[in-house]
């Protein structure tokens, strides 16, 4: 049985991350885009919390909320004027666009509905069933070379974050 | 009443489908780099929350998130860095307006 606090502050969160997602990708002006998807990024990380992953969370609003939007923000700043409109869309592009959103969501709640998921009926039970995940659980699991942990896509993800510095910086620098 | 499963997957979906939605209707590339960070985030909880109810035992599917943010950012990164030297080159930056890639 889960609390009412935790029911509570599902319902909230959701309702921003259906609201504010849908309200990304209609409204016009790109910088208010841009602004919804921090709140939708922001309660994703919510979610997360919830779940029990706090490292995560953290994770999430640090690097997506903290880095990603600052990219974005400024590179909208560098390309266009920040009150400029998108010019309004053709209806059939609109159509076509809407349909296949409409028809992912049938088929992914159907898939969802009819799949034969076993286990987690509360949130509070899959918690505990769990054990609590610490800073130490996290830490060997990345730098160990065991069953389950994950030494060699650590280093991969550092050699991609360096070869992406130096791939920003030679594809963007001025000729 | 309980929180299970479903409740989780439900606006994951929707965050999903406005992510497809917006990705086909936008003409602008950061619009478009917009809706793709939509779709890879439902992806991302997707993935918490299988490994939060059906195996909350192991720590498998936080582990591939991390591992996501982290080359989602990368990849963010350099696409941003590809759109304003396209639009060094050819002023704005709307997909229609890209013809032809050269270096």
């Amino acid at each position: 049985m889960d609390s009412v606090a935790n029911i509570i502050l599902y319902f909230v969160v959701a309702a921003i991350i259906v609201v504010f997602s849908i309200m990304t990708v209609t409204s016009r002006r790109i910088l208010r885009s841009a602004t919804y998807l921090l709140f939708v990024l922001i309660g994703t990380a919510l979610f997360y919390f919830q779940l029990g992953y706090q490292f995560l969370g953290g994770v999430q609003i640090a690097v997506y909320a903290g880095g990603i939007m600052v990219l974005f923000v400024f590179s909208i700043l560098l390309t266009r004027r920040p009150d400029e409109e998108t010019a309004r869309l053709e209806s059939y592009r609109r159509r076509a666009g809407a349909f296949m959103a409409l028809a992912g969501t049938v088929l992914l709640l159907l898939a969802i509905f009819y799949m034969p998921l076993v286990g987690g009926e509360s949130l509070a039970g899959s918690i505990e069933a769990g054990q609590m995940i610490t800073m130490q659980d996290i830490g060997h699991a990345m730098l160990g070379t065991d069953r389950f942990q994950y030494l060699l896509p650590f280093e991969a993800v550092s050699v991609l974050l360096l070869s992406c510095i130096i791939g920003g910086v030679v594809v963007a620098r001025k000729r | 009443m309980d929180l299970n499963i479903f409740w989780y997957l439900v606006p994951s979906v929707i965050m999903f489908a406005a992510g497809v939605y917006g990705f086909i209707t936008r003409k602008n590339m950061i619009a478009m780099l917009i809706s793709l960070e939509l779709i890879l985030n439902s992806a991302d909880l997707n993935f918490v929350v299988f490994n939060r109810y059906l195996f909350p035992g192991s720590m498998e599917g936080m582990i591939f998130t991390l591992f996501a943010i982290a080359i989602a950012a990368a990849e963010t990164a350099i696409a941003i860095s590809i759109i304003i030297n396209i639009y060094r080159e050819v002023g704005n930056s709307d997909v229609a307006s890209v013809k032809q890639m050269r270096f």
